[in-house]
């Protein structure tokens, strides 16, 4: 379990442990309603070192990375950097978060490109 | 002026009104947006993973590019490209020892890239360079009883280091559309994410959210809501369709380019400004206020 927390402290280049769960990064998310654990609830379970049930939440997918969270922080942890940390140890193991084959030919023809490359960046392996 | 211009994929496809509209103003206003030989993509997010170089080429290599044409600045108008460009640049100039690694994985470029490009976006241009008085003198057209909702979205704003306004409380197209004789709504969603890519798989998610930021321009009094962003001018203008079904009340609203706006205050062919790309036609509207 150490392993994967010090590979999210890695790769996210964040202390973890500075958060001391004030919550400001759930208060301004937009998309907390969409989640199934708050941004903070995911930071507090890798302090207590359970970084299964923070992978297993569907935080980081609902994430956009749209950085509200990290300017807000006032310990200067840069969420959005912790969720992409989380998002690439899932998707290092090679497992696609997005089916690409599943999005429909219509919604392929009207979707800018930056839709389609961001997303695929932030959510296939 | 002539500038070194960053064009990105979707400004030549979904977004053409946005550039078309973009070079016919500045071009109004004295500037020439000189595109990019052989750009390539910016990669369109930029790479928050510390041991992620290899997808920061890409942006690098683009600025590469303006340093063969001898320039040291690029401007760029969709808010994705932007930040990534200059996401990229700020990171290389910072930490030699990852710009060595990556200017030896590009062994083949010429230039051996320094971070020494200035990356900027056009409404950093018309503020610091042109000044909203000068854009004020170009006003051919006054906009009477129309008002709109001005939208900046993320990208444009945050992280800190990639904003170019205030990240909570930003004024910059509100200062704008001052100067063109524009009334604006205080819009407090003005800086909140639309979604942004969650449009592919999260539809519902980016529904939501389109309801939510349009259907509180309207009740403001906003006639449009207006932005910068090409991913943003989809979620908020496309997603209304799928909006409907959802919310049968929903009455929607046009959302346009900020550059469109400009274009109608300068009085310009409506050729150039392109609304049959914008989903939501506008056209009746502006008709309606007496703007076409």
């Amino acid at each position: 379990m150490q392993d994967i927390i010090d590979k999210v402290s890695e790769l996210s280049e964040q202390n973890l442990y500075s958060c001391y769960q004030c919550g400001k990064c759930s208060g301004g998310c937009p998309s907390v309603s969409e989640m199934d654990l708050l941004p903070n609830q995911v930071i507090r379970l890798l302090q207590l070192g359970m970084p299964d049930d923070a992978s297993n939440a569907n935080t980081m997918w609902i994430c956009a990375s749209c950085f509200t969270c990290t300017v807000r922080c006032p310990k200067g942890v840069d969420i959005a950097k912790v969720m992409e940390a989380l998002r690439q140890i899932s998707l290092r193991k090679n497992v696609d978060y997005v089916e690409v084959r599943e999005i429909s030919a219509k919604e392929i023809s009207i979707l800018p490109q930056i839709a389609l490359v961001s997303n695929f960046r932030k959510q296939t392996a | 002026m002539k500038l070194s211009y960053y064009p990105g994929c979707t400004l030549k496809t979904n977004a053409k009104n946005f550039e078309d509209s973009a070079i016919a103003v500045l071009k109004t206003l004295g500037v020439e947006l000189v595109e990019l030989p052989r750009w390539n993509c910016c990669g369109t997010v930029y790479s928050l993973a510390s041991d992620d170089l290899i997808h920061k080429l890409a942006p690098i290599r683009n600025l590469i590019r303006v340093k063969e044409q001898g320039e040291d600045r690029l401007v760029t108008l969709c808010a994705m490209c932007y930040n990534t460009l200059k996401r990229a640049n700020i990171f290389v100039k910072k930490d030699k020892e990852s710009r060595d690694k990556m200017n030896d994985l590009m062994d083949r470029e010429k230039i051996n890239y320094e971070g020494d490009v200035k990356v900027f976006h056009i409404l950093e241009l018309l503020r610091d360079e042109i000044g909203f008085d000068e854009i004020g003198k170009k006003v051919k057209r006054k906009f009477n009883g129309f008002k709109v909702a001005p939208y900046y979205g993320c990208l444009l704003l945050r992280p800190e280091e990639a904003g170019i306004d205030d990240m909570e409380n930003p004024t910059l197209l509100e200062n704008l559309f001052n100067s063109l004789g524009v009334e604006t709504v205080d819009f407090p969603y003005k800086n909140e994410c639309c979604g942004a890519y969650q449009t592919v798989n999260k539809v519902d998610l980016v529904v939501q959210r389109t309801y939510t930021i349009i259907n509180y321009a309207k009740k403001l009094g906003a006639d449009m809501v207006v932005t910068s962003c090409p991913l943003c001018e989809f979620n908020l203008d496309r997603r209304q369709e799928e909006v409907k079904k959802k919310f049968p009340d929903f009455e929607g609203l046009p959302v346009l380019y900020f550059t469109q706006i400009m274009g109608l205050a300068f009085g310009l062919d409506k050729k150039s400004l392109r609304f049959d790309l914008n989903y939501i036609n506008p056209e009746p509207l502006l008709k309606d206020k007496k703007l076409l």
